[in-house]
């Protein structure tokens, strides 16, 4: 029977010769995440497992990101229970404030993840892995402690929507107004229980920044993963971050599909989310009258280097609006580096932004700009829930970090296109 | 299983931060996340429920994060069982796991009002508005999600099991 990659990935993992949409498997996990909000629930369920220790201490990362650096003694104290957890299980990919970043920025850059690996994570964003082909998850708090203790998983096999993309994205366009269109096209149900998977001549045109992006908000439409084949960029990615030998799998160009969406990455625009629902899209270029109060760019959506790049691009030679807080976030360590080295944060400073150490902060409103009532953030992160990033009559409009730039230049929502780049 | 109570009704895509905002993540205590529990869509919610009481809502309900704290501050706030049109993926797989009654009935969810009385058994799936009188059969489980719910949970399960 022809199968697409998802489905081939989880035949392997569960150690079948196929696998069909709605059958239930329990599949071996090369990899189990949390974070510091998700582990402490997990790490209290682990000893009911009966296990003596973790199934592999190599294939488990604990990435203290949330609310680190610890923002009060409550997140200290999780931060610490995570922390001892580590020591005594002996595992190796624990990150200490220091060496942590955000958790789905990190673990491609530390080569932690592999194509055709099977992972899961107790974040819902775990599925930003689908970029470098691998079958990639959000679980809660007891899936991980049961993957903990014994390296498995159990899944239905989802069904499949194909996007076949064509064409190219035009300049000041990038992966986030592509992936914010299909939401709004499709719904935040739109792709509930299934796979979203990114295929045509048009995927290998997008850098593997913009498939990060793509595949992290995979969730936003329901969807159990997004995943992006395999090519020489993702292959030159993998090695280039000292990842495992990829394990490749393709999709068979017969493979069932439940529909495929056509588009065309040259009609996409700057695009933006208006409150509350990732799916209520306009273009960037209609939002003259929202005035803003905060933008942030960063998070595991955004805040990888071609996104402070971007941002920078625009903001270079340029000042924000007085009425205007601007918080940039570099994802991790590394990227922090570089983007120091490269001259980005002479730039953000010199235009009035601040430049914090890598978290999540702000985008689940935990700390590190969080809004007061009324008050309205552009935001390059992924969610504009009611009282996402604060007081319940705060708004998140969600955008690209270069239509986020554009409107802490202006103080209002504006399409990059119409402030260009000065410098 | 049965459960009966009264109903609080919501609409679509109820999101995992109303239902337990982040500000509150600092701690994994259930009783102090139940204490939080919808209190960004409807502040009297934890004033009113009751042990047993039964939340029906639209499509999508529990979307967004992967936080249990979600499913976990509905069962201790005493909810008994979450009706709705469809579950986002993770809030389904979760309550399975933690062992919270779910049910997809989109007839049911469409029709039943705030404050009805309403009967679910869950061995048979069907749901009864005692209210209007009216009878509902929701989805039933595969035979996989059955026996870990049986088994009272993914925990118990895997103990058994592996």
């Amino acid at each position: 029977m022809p199968q697409t990659m998802t489905e081939k990935i989880l035949a392997h993992a569960a150690g079948l010769p196929e696998v069909h949409p709605g059958q239930l498997i329990m599949a071996n996990l090369d990899m189990v995440l949390g974070n510091d909000i998700t582990s402490p629930v997990a790490i209290k369920e682990f000893p009911k497992f009966g296990k003596a220790s973790v199934f592999d201490k190599d294939k488990i990362a604990l990435v203290p990101d949330h609310f680190t650096p610890n923002k009060d003694i409550k997140a200290a104290e999780q931060c610490a229970c995570v922390r001892a957890f580590a020591a005594k299980e002996q595992i190796s990919n624990y990150f200490e404030v220091g060496r942590v970043g955000i958790e789905h920025a990190l673990l491609p850059e530390q080569g932690l993840v592999t194509a055709g690996d099977t992972v899961i994570g107790a974040d819902s964003h775990t599925c930003t892995y689908g970029a470098l082909g691998a079958f990639s998850t959000g679980v809660g708090s007891t899936d991980m402690a049961a993957g903990m203790a014994i390296g498995k998983a159990w899944f239905k096999v989802p069904s499949s929507i194909r996007f076949n993309l064509t064409g190219k994205l035009r300049e000041h366009v990038s992966g986030k107004d592509l992936i914010l269109t299909i939401i709004g096209m499709i719904g935040v149900d739109g792709a509930l229980y299934r796979t979203m998977e990114f295929a045509g001549d048009g995927v290998h045109t997008l850098t593997m920044d913009d498939r990060f992006t793509i595949a992290n908000m995979a969730i936003e439409a329901g969807a159990k993963n997004g995943i992006f084949p395999v090519d020489e960029k993702t292959l030159e990615y993998l090695k280039e971050h000292g990842a495992k030998e990829p394990k490749i799998f393709s999709s068979d160009p017969d493979a069932e599909y439940e529909k495929t969406i056509d588009i065309d990455l040259s009609t996409i625009v700057p695009t933006v989310s208006y409150p509350h629902l990732p799916e209520n899209t306009h273009s960037a270029k209609e939002g003259k009258d929202i005035k803003i109060d905060q933008v942030v760019i960063g998070s595991c959506t955004n805040g990888r280097l071609s996104d402070l790049e971007a941002a920078a691009r625009i903001l270079k030679g340029r000042k924000i609006a007085d009425s205007v807080r601007c918080i940039v976030i570099p994802a991790t360590q590394r990227i922090w580096l570089e983007a120091m080295h490269e001259g980005l944060f002479d730039i953000f400073v010199s235009a009035g932004c601040v430049v914090s150490t890598p978290t999540c902060g702000p985008c689940l409103g935990g700390y590190m700009g969080i809004l007061s009532e009324g008050e309205r953030c552009v935001s390059t992160t992924n969610r504009n829930f009611v009282g996402r990033m604060g007081h319940v009559k705060s708004e998140v409009y969600l955008a690209s970090p270069e239509t986020a730039a554009a409107s802490a230049v202006t103080g209002y929502i504006t399409d990059p296109e119409e402030v260009g780049y000065e410098g | 299983m049965k459960a009966e109570g009264r109903v609080f009704r919501y609409g679509d895509n109820v999101d995992t931060d109303v239902i337990i905002p982040a500000r509150y993540l600092n701690t994994s205590d259930k009783k102090e996340l139940a204490s939080h529990c919808m209190e960004d869509i409807d502040s009297s919610f934890v004033k009113n429920v009751q042990r047993g009481d039964i939340i029906v809502a639209g499509k999508n309900f529990g979307c967004g994060s992967s936080r249990e704290h979600a499913p976990i501050a509905i069962k201790e706030a005493g909810v008994s069982c979450v009706i709705a049109t469809t579950f986002a993926r993770i809030f389904y797989r979760n309550s399975i796991n933690i062992g919270l009654p779910i049910l997809e009935c989109p007839e049911a969810s469409e029709e039943i009002k705030a404050g009805d009385k309403v009967s679910v058994d869950f061995s048979s799936g069907v749901i009864v508005d005692e209210t209007t009188g009216k009878k509902y059969q929701a989805e039933p489980f595969p035979p996989f999600m059955q026996r870990l719910i049986e088994a009272g949970g993914l925990i118990p399960y895997i103990k058994e099991n592996y």
